[in-house]
């Protein structure tokens, strides 16, 4: 199965980005493939290079990057999104890109299946 | 009117169905819905719309955002006409228990019950949810 995944919540704040982790490295395993990962509404947020999570816990924005080092999937971040809450190329982490919504709906349309984490 | 040998062959519509469960304001989810649905309407895909739980409070009219000094985005919902977005649902139990009626609704809707809104998301090829 070809999969595009939407992360629509923030890191730490709400677990939808270690869901979508968590389901995007199981698929992998099982010998899917994820075209790209999409991330909109405060999603963008796990794209950013500030972040900072204590030694004891899970880097959840390199871990996203080291994903992506590993497969081939596209971090994708919404640029208007990412605009409202800072994400810009000055502030954005390693591993990902900032592009527009179009492009995601091209994903949707091209991947056999669309699956979205968020509330 | 297009030829249909001006028509790509490998030319693909899906149906997208973009739900919208959450009240206007309080949250952005429905400002940044609403504007992936407006991306979303120029690939010429099959759109629908569905408003259900505290969504339906995104169509409804007469409201005043401004107030709080809230972007007020709803006139938008009314332009979808204008993007070819036409497939509008509303879940009749949604509005039921928040005491409304279609004709508080800035744009016409088709009535569902949640049941029938179960099968319109169980007949898509893409949901997309907030």
């Amino acid at each position: 199965m070809d999969y595009v995944i939407m992360v629509n919540e923030g890191p730490y704040n709400h677990q939808a980005s270690d869901s979508a982790y968590h389901f995007a490295t199981h698929a992998l395993d099982k010998g899917h493939s994820i075209r790209r990962i999409f991330f909109y509404y405060d999603g963008v947020l796990n794209g950013t290079k500030f972040s900072a999570p204590q030694s004891d816990d899970r880097n959840i924005v390199k871990r996203w990057a080291a994903l992506a080092e590993d497969h081939p999937v596209d971090l994708a971040i919404c640029v208007a999104a990412g605009l409202r809450r800072g994400i810009t190329d000055d502030s954005l982490a390693d591993g990902f890109r900032i592009t527009g919504l179009g492009e995601f709906i091209e994903s949707c349309i091209d991947a056999e299946r669309t699956v979205v984490f968020g509330d | 009117m297009t030829h249909p040998d001006d028509t790509p062959a490998e030319i693909v519509v899906k149906r997208f169905l973009y739900v919208n469960r959450k009240a206007p304001h309080g949250t952005v989810y429905a400002l940044e819905e609403l504007e992936m649905v407006l991306i979303a309407a120029m690939f010429e895909q099959d759109v629908h719309l569905a408003f259900l739980d505290d969504g339906v409070f995104q169509i409804k009219k007469n409201q005043k955002p401004a107030e709080l000094a809230l972007k007020d985005f709803s006139k938008t919902y009314g332009a979808l006409e204008d993007y070819g977005v036409e497939k509008i649902y509303v879940e009749k139990e949604s509005i039921e228990e928040r005491g409304l009626t279609p004709d508080d609704f800035i744009i016409p809707t088709t009535v569902l019950r949640r049941d029938d809104m179960s099968a319109l998301m169980e007949s898509m090829d893409v949901v997309l949810t907030a």
